[in-house]
């Protein structure tokens, strides 16, 4: 029962694109870890981790286009609430480190014991077990956009205002994280990280086992938001991005869609970001640069949003590119991102996804100018006076 | 030591153009300057008092050299001569023409012997000599070197000085300057030192409350309460010249955030578009500023202190073609699309960086200031740096050259109803095209300006623009679009309001504090300060 109305919940495109994910959550770790060295088909051990990487981008990806594709709330703070994940992920880490940090201190990590801290502040209690600091993953990310986003669409904040204040908002944490007494590290972060859950970080098999959990939470985000698009609260959802004051005129509650959107799309993004911290080794205070968050944005766009499999598309794709070109041709890096940013904006307003649709369409020479919705931003005119 | 001579040798060319105040022949002067070599330390306070008595102040650096036991002579020829480097080392010159003496070797040099009693007898000598100078300017200075060492033992001579003085403002400062030695001094009487505590508050600033506080250990029981009171008072002077001075910190940092964002709120009033390309506008404007002076520099190094009038048209113009070239070749295509726009312009900004850094490198330039923008100036209790003062006072014209451009114009009555109305406006038979482009040309202009002005304040390098584009956002944000006065009180809000944290909470923790209480604000007023008022419902 359950899962027949799941399957009719969903459509055919999420459940292949979870189907693919579940494939790679076995094949990738299969190939690194069974085939013996030099088989043309295993995966040398450095990248294991580099594609768990661009998973967790992905998803951080997905939960940008949760409230930017589907909600036309464009966030550029979103890589705050990855952050934030990365920092529970990554506090939880550094206490299992225990006396054998440079200090040997069984409790203290040892940038507190350097900054002569005789005790543990309270928000480091209880990070040492590994299910309350899972809980923070979520709940921390969760809580800042919900005070954030209740705030913000209450008094209707909207557009390019709410971009800027999702902007201040990253700033802000990324100066706050920055100093040494905040107690996370500073400039530094967290890193040095040796075990989790009780086994060797850089074994060959927890890495593995980080990617296939990677994969899997992707493919659950992507479940969960295909759910949400595909219920009503998903159309209304495409309604507020399309039409706020005819939607509030209709008798919805505007701000409380908003707000769902945002603190789901927060926690999958904290999920991501908790992810993240244990496959790269180190977290610090640059994953909250407003320009990381922009960044984020490209990648939605890139695959197209407003989309599922586009985000991912996008995610995994622009960071493939920029591990290419920054190995390369570090120099040109930059100019291919900019020029990125204008191209997409420019020529494929709905990204790689929208082109292979606007293809298939001219082959299958259906109506080549099927009117295609433009006005993804709600606004049709320039800002006009309230 | 040595800086003080040179400073009264500068003195002395001064005086030495007015009409000669007993000046003698060079060389009936170089004669009593050369008595001081021969003979018994008694002969040579005989030669002192000689020079004294000559009232020729070019004697006065030679009793100096003396008193610091640099002063030489010849052996061979008996002559005394300055050395330029300390113990009798480096080129020999002649003590009152200052000509170098080539013929006279380092080796036939030896020491003019002092002792104690004769460093005595100089240190009155000179103090006689410049306190009771003809010169005022000697005398001011003399009188100002008395109230900085305040030496109990200068006090008959600085009496004598004092009834001679007719010139009120020397007067002051000798007044001063025996206030605070009878305060030091312990056999001062306590009426002295009654009448001295009132002189010595008002010098104000932080020496005479040094002075204040050092006297109130060893005063007298009867006069600590005047001294308290004193102190108390020069306290809350200090406290009042403190909130002044964070004041002006506050209006220099508000002037500075005010000229970046103020082409930032036109183009979003006008276009609803926020150009995150805008810190790179005034990046431009600041190499422009950087180019321009090299130029100057390598071929006209003359006209250095016109570069900053020759970059402001050059920037202006550069940044804003630069901005039309955005807004044609890009910003129209996303009409009606903020968003969107605020991406591309985004990977602009990665683009112009990135070009900038190939072309300049990624070290940092450094733009000089013109002479006339260095140094500082002290009012009252502030010391005001001269560039912070012109930029001020540069962000202020901006200002008021916009509003009178947007009050007064053509194009400004195009850019106010497009703001208002874009549709009615266009209706109304304004191509907004055109306001569109002239506009995004003028707000990036005004950037390159604002990057000129910085460029004076500090360093240049490709991500200038990153440190200043947040806060112009949150100046636009918080002041509103509505009109130009949005932006001010925003700019200088903002200004003040850190300079203010600040010191309580530190820079960083200041910077937050802003942001949240930004962030919690725009909650009150989602559109800003001053928004704009009208009846449409937005999409």
């Amino acid at each position: 029962m359950i899962t027949q109305a799941l399957f009719r919940a969903l459509d055919r495109k999420a459940i292949w694109l979870v189907a693919i994910l579940l494939l790679v959550a076995i094949a990738v770790p299969a190939s690194n870890l069974l085939l013996p060295d030099g088989n043309p088909l295993r995966l040398p051990n450095y990248a294991v981790p580099l594609f768990g990487k661009y998973l967790t981008y992905a998803m951080l990806a997905l939960a940008l286009d949760l409230v930017w594709g589907y909600c036309g709330i464009l966030s550029l703070g979103h890589g705050a609430f990855f952050a934030i994940g990365g920092y529970a992920m990554g506090m939880y880490l550094m206490r299992q480190i225990g006396t054998r940090g440079v200090y040997a201190n069984p409790t203290l990590p040892d940038f507190m014991v350097f900054l002569n801290w005789k005790e543990l502040p309270w928000y480091w209690l209880g990070m040492d077990n590994f299910w309350f600091a899972m809980v923070m993953v979520v709940l921390v990310p969760g809580l800042l956009a919900f005070v954030f986003g209740f705030l913000a669409f209450r008094s209707r904040v909207t557009g390019v205002y709410l971009s800027i204040i999702t902007q201040a908002m990253t700033y802000a944490l990324l100066l706050a994280f920055f100093r040494n007494d905040m107690g996370f590290g500073g400039n530094n972060g967290l890193t040095d990280f040796k075990d989790i859950l009780g086994q060797s970080i850089s074994a060959p098999a927890t890495r593995a086992a980080l990617f296939a959990a990677s994969a899997i939470a992707l493919a659950l985000a992507v479940l969960a938001c295909s759910l949400i698009v595909n219920s009503k609260l998903g159309k209304v959802m495409v309604a507020v991005r399309d039409a706020e004051s005819r939607t509030r005129f209709l008798g919805y509650r505007v701000e409380y869609v908003k707000l769902f959107a945002f603190v789901v799309s927060a926690i999958i993004a904290g999920i991501a970001g908790a992810l993240y911290v244990p496959q790269v080794g180190i977290i610090n205070p640059s994953e909250f640069e407003p320009a990381n968050s922009i960044e984020v944005v490209i990648w939605t766009a890139v695959g197209g949003r407003g989309t599922i499999i586009g985000p991912i598309i996008g995610g995994i794709l622009v960071n493939v590119g920029k591990s290419y070109f920054t190995g390369a041709f570090p120099e040109y890096w930059l100019f291919a991102l900019g020029a990125l940013f204008v191209v997409t904006t420019l020529f494929l307003p709905k990204g790689i996804v929208g082109l292979i649709g606007q293809y298939r369409a001219a082959t299958t020479r259906r109506e080549q100018h099927a009117p295609t919705p433009r006005t993804v931003d709600a606004e049709p005119q320039p800002r006009p006076a309230e | 030591m040595t800086f003080i001579r040179y400073f009264i040798i500068t003195l002395m060319l001064l005086g030495a153009a007015l009409p000669a105040h007993a000046q003698l022949a060079d060389t009936e002067l170089a004669a009593l300057v050369d008595a001081l070599a021969p003979g018994s330390f008694k002969d040579r306070e005989a030669a002192i008092g000689n020079l004294v008595a000559s009232g020729d102040q070019r004697a006065v650096p030679v009793l100096e050299t003396l008193l610091e036991g640099e002063l030489y002579f010849d052996e061979a020829s008996g002559k005394v001569v300055f050395t330029s480097a300390p113990s009798g080392k480096g080129a020999i010159a002649d003590p009152i023409t200052g000509a170098d003496l080539p013929d006279l070797a380092e080796g036939g040099l030896e020491k003019v012997k002092v002792n104690n009693n004769l460093r005595r007898v100089l240190r009155t000598a000179i103090g006689q000599m410049t306190l009771l100078s003809p010169i005022r300017d000697m005398r001011l200075s003399a009188a100002q070197s008395i109230l900085r060492d305040a030496d109990p033992a200068q006090l008959d001579l600085l009496d004598t000085a004092l009834a001679a003085e007719a010139d009120p403002a020397i007067g002051r400062v000798m007044d001063q300057a025996r206030a605070v030695i009878m305060l030091k001094s312990p056999d001062a009487s306590v009426e002295d030192k009654a009448a001295a505590v009132p002189v010595v508050q008002a010098i104000g600033g932080r020496d005479a409350l040094n002075t204040l506080t050092a006297a109130l250990a060893t005063a007298p029981a009867e006069i600590q309460p005047a001294i308290n009171q004193a102190i108390e008072g020069l306290a809350r002077d200090r406290a009042a010249w403190d909130v002044a001075q964070n004041v002006w910190f506050g209006i220099s940092l508000g002037s500075v955030l005010l000229l970046a964002a103020i082409g930032l709120a036109i183009t979003f009033g006008v276009m609803g578009v926020i150009n995150m390309a805008h810190g790179e506008m005034v990046m431009l404007g600041a190499y422009t500023t950087f180019v321009v002076q090299e130029i100057i520099r390598q071929n006209y190094p003359g006209l250095f202190d016109w570069s900053l009038a020759i970059a402001l048209p050059l920037a202006f113009l550069v940044t804003g073609l630069v901005g039309v070239a955005i807004e044609r070749g890009i910003i129209r295509f996303l009409y009606g699309r903020p968003l969107e726009t605020l991406l591309a312009t985004w990977g602009l900004s990665l683009i112009i960086q990135q070009a900038v850094q190939r072309i300049f490198t990624a070290n940092i330039r450094e733009v000089g200031n013109p002479s006339w923008m260095s140094g500082s100036f002290e009012l009252g209790g502030l010391a005001i740096t001269w560039n912070r003062f012109y930029i001020v006072i540069f962000a202020a014209l901006v200002f008021a050259a916009l509003l009178l451009v947007l009050k007064y114009t053509a194009i400004g009555l195009h850019m106010r109803a497009v703001t208002q109305n874009r549709r009615m406006a266009s209706a109304m038979g304004i191509r907004t095209p055109l306001v569109d482009a002239m506009t995004f040309g003028l707000g990036s202009g005004i950037a390159g300006l604002a990057g000129v002005a910085l460029s004076q304040i500090g360093n240049v390098s490709p991500n200038l623009g990153q440190g200043y584009i947040i806060d112009s956002f949150m100046v636009v944000v918080f002041g509103g679009v509505g009109n130009l006065w949005g932006t001010f009180v925003g700019a200088l809000t903002l200004g003040i309001a850190n300079k203010f944290i600040e010191p309580y909470a530190g820079a960083v923790l200041g910077k937050i504090i802003i942001l949240v209480l930004i962030i919690l604000f725009i909650q009150r007023r989602p559109r800003g300060l001053f928004a704009l008022k009208g009846r449409s419902v937005e999409a």
